[in-house]
């Protein structure tokens, strides 16, 4: 067993190259949503008092259903990068910032997996 | 910390927070969007529901499409939609600063001011649209 620590087999070897990619993340999905939370916009506007036979045909249109795909699997990272820096600035309890941060990727999953699982459905089912 | 390094620390002054800045339109406005950015986290909620609901069928449909015609919902989807149109202005500019341009006071002044301005503009635009078409 070696008595290294990580950080002795790890000096010299150069950084990660792993800094950046939550910022990168955030700006990525930035772009995107800017683009996606126009669409969304537009949709609901359109669909505002339409009766359930014209929103389950607007939504199962592949276009609309690919573009609230595109914001669902989006909006969810970048929901979920955004919250954590919130946790990372205000929670300091290292126990309550750990569970706080589980929760925060456990809600961004269910929120992503329910709305790709309805338009999925909307597209496919009956 | 044992009692011989243990010392008496002298009354130093703290580094200035909050309270002791008068507030600039570049602080509302990113607390703002900070605010903005954590209520559409929550509020993502309501799209997901009203896809669900559309996803179940024509009778939970029109449950959930009757409850967010009534006031208390609309009055938060029209703070949903001002949340957006904030965060989404203000992303933009972050994404002007993140180039490094636009840093100049009179600039930020503009950008900040601006992007509060638009964002109710747009929120009043979005809903005039939508009664204006019939859908209120």
């Amino acid at each position: 067993m070696s008595m290294r620590t990580p950080l002795k087999t790890a000096r010299y070897l150069g950084s990660a190259k792993e800094g950046a990619d939550h910022f990168w993340k955030q700006r990525l999905t930035a772009v995107s949503n800017a683009v996606l939370a126009v669409f969304l916009v537009w949709l609901i506007a359109s669909l505002v008092g339409a009766d359930y036979a014209t929103v389950k045909a607007k939504l199962a249109n592949p276009l609309i259903a690919l573009g609230l795909l595109a914001l669902v699997t989006s909006g969810a990272i970048h929901m979920r990068l955004g919250m954590q820096t919130i946790i990372e600035d205000y929670v300091h309890d290292e126990g309550t910032k750990i569970v706080a941060l589980m929760l925060n990727t456990f809600f961004v999953i269910a929120i992503a997996l329910i709305g790709i699982f309805s338009v999925l459905k909307l597209s496919f089912g009956a | 910390m044992d009692a011989s390094t243990e010392r008496v620390r002298p009354e130093r002054p703290l580094s200035p927070h909050l309270q002791i800045y008068s507030p600039l339109i570049n602080m509302v406005t990113s607390i703002l969007h900070r605010i903005t950015g954590a209520a559409l986290y929550v509020g993502s909620l309501l799209l997901v529901v009203w896809l669900l609901a559309a996803a179940t069928g024509p009778d939970v449909y029109d449950y959930v499409a009757a409850l967010f015609a009534t006031w208390p919902a609309k009055l938060i989807l029209l703070g949903y939609t001002w949340a957006l149109m904030l965060h989404l202005l203000g992303g933009l500019r972050h994404l002007i600063w993140d180039t490094g341009a636009g840093y100049e006071l009179k600039t930020t002044d503009i950008l900040c001011w601006g992007s509060l301005a638009l964002s109710f503009a747009l929120t009043a635009l979005i809903w005039i649209g939508v009664a204006a078409s019939g859908g209120l």
